[in-house]
């Protein structure tokens, strides 16, 4: 998502100038989003050229305020009406990764799986613990997004937990086994992974 | 002191060929305020960890020590009692008993002990209060929703002096709403100077705990405890235009 649709829905509620603008974002997005002041003001200077903002007289101390068009809400209506589309995402670092682990000679792939799971879970905790820490009457915007990013974190727990029941199944020998046309006479021994060094 | 001790625990069905090692050296330590999660997959030793930090039972090799206590030590009449004072269950099913009330049912253990119908009645009430389940004290187990009778479960395991807390999948059955309320209580008795060890296969309800211990074929292959800087967490890459 940009920017531009946060301040827009932000201006939605009344005239603001920048600085009451960042702080607002800030605040609907629980911090997970610092924004610094030259982004609000670029950002708002393009809505203006587009039509959707309209800069309003300076006050007193010197603040400009600004507030939405007709265009503006049109243009948030239309956002909050459109689905998220996955393929807006950036390519999922850890499916390739994982991929690759699996066909690539010496990788125990289950212990990349378990490091992942291991931080994956860590994540879930303090996520879990920032919720536990927040009042369900006045934080219910920051416990939506903390809602967000442990439904997500815990999706990948899910996967992760699919990607070994299935290497379990397809792979039942140590994930260590090269493929045969690898010559096993010009390989190193494969050092023992760390989960095996931990069995030990 | 920990209230519980695995030491190098080793838990085998069968001999031979065809033995199923269940557990294969696995300590662990649980302090007051501490609640710890285990997952895993099935068969990974889950289950066997539990029933042996109950006193349910006994490990082949190593030593299982609640409230310092070496369980495999004591007479059987010693276990049960060290069960029933030390030690509180909650299982998937809540197990109240239908006949009784939410507060005879968390006043049970106390009356199987000796003591007295008041005191046990004061006692679980205390504990009810304790949980904010007041209102529900003279409510039977058909008249309270699953939640509220898994609310009611916990405080039942954690009445009187009990200081341990052992839960198998305390959220099975329960929408993730309600799931997270029980966890909420569970945390919340945890930290007023209990131990808990929760059996979960959910990684969100397993993130309540401080530690999370990842087991398999009978290992602890991994833990995750707290981040040192969990403020790295909320910095969002690429957030930005």
């Amino acid at each position: 998502m940009s920017i531009k649709f946060g301040l827009l829905a932000l201006l939605e509620r009344g005239a603001m100038y920048g600085y009451q603008l960042r702080a607002a974002f800030e605040e609907s997005t629980g911090g997970t989003w610092p924004l610094n002041i030259g982004q609000v003001y670029t950002t708002l200077t393009r809505l203006e050229r587009d039509g959707q903002v309209r800069s309003l007289p300076e006050s007193d101390a010197g603040q400009r305020p600004y507030e939405i068009t007709e265009a503006g809400r049109a243009e948030l209506a239309m956002w909050f009406a459109t689905p998220i589309s996955r393929t807006d995402r950036p390519r999922d670092e850890l499916a390739i990764k994982l991929a690759l682990a699996l066909t690539t000679p010496g990788v125990d792939v289950r212990a990349v799986v378990q490091t992942q799971r291991a931080a994956t879970m860590r994540t879930l905790q303090e996520y879990t613990r920032l919720k536990a820490k927040s009042d369900a009457s006045t934080d219910l915007p920051w416990r939506l997004v903390l809602d967000a990013m442990l439904f997500q974190a815990e999706a990948e727990m899910r996967w992760l937990d699919h990607c070994e029941a299935s290497l379990v199944r397809h792979r039942p020998a140590p994930a260590t086994t090269r493929p045969e046309s690898a010559p096993a006479t010009t390989q190193p021994a494969p050092a023992p992974s760390e989960e095996e060094a931990r069995q030990r | 002191m920990n209230v519980l001790e695995l030491r190098d625990v080793h838990r085998t069905h069968g001999t031979g060929d065809t033995a199923v090692h269940a557990l294969r050296g696995l300590s662990l330590q649980v302090r007051p305020g501490e609640l710890i999660a285990v997952m895993g997959p099935s068969g990974s030793g889950k289950s066997t960890l539990l029933n042996l930090a109950g006193g349910l039972d006994r490990p082949t090799r190593g030593e299982v020590r609640v409230e310092g206590r070496v369980l495999a030590e004591l007479s059987h009449r010693g276990l049960a009692e060290a069960r029933r004072r030390g030690i509180g269950y909650v299982f998937q099913a809540f197990n109240l008993l239908p006949s009784l009330t939410a507060v005879e049912n968390v006043a049970l253990p106390l009356e199987l002990d000796g003591v007295s119908v008041r005191k046990a009645r004061r006692e679980a009430l205390r504990s009810l209060a304790d949980l904010e389940l007041t209102h529900l004290a003279d409510r039977f187990p058909d008249q309270m929703s699953g939640g509220q009778q898994q609310r009611v479960a916990i405080a039942r395991a954690l009445v009187g002096p009990r200081r341990l807390v052992l839960a198998d999948e305390p959220t099975g059955a329960l929408d993730s709403e309600t799931g997270e309320a029980v966890l909420r209580l569970l945390r919340t008795r945890v930290d007023a100077g209990a131990a808990g060890v929760l059996v979960t296969h959910e990684a969100r309800h397993a993130a309540w705990a401080d530690r999370v211990i990842f087991l398999r074929d009978g290992v602890v292959v991994d833990s995750s405890g707290p981040l040192a800087q969990p403020e790295q967490l909320l910095a969002v890459p690429g957030a930005g235009a």
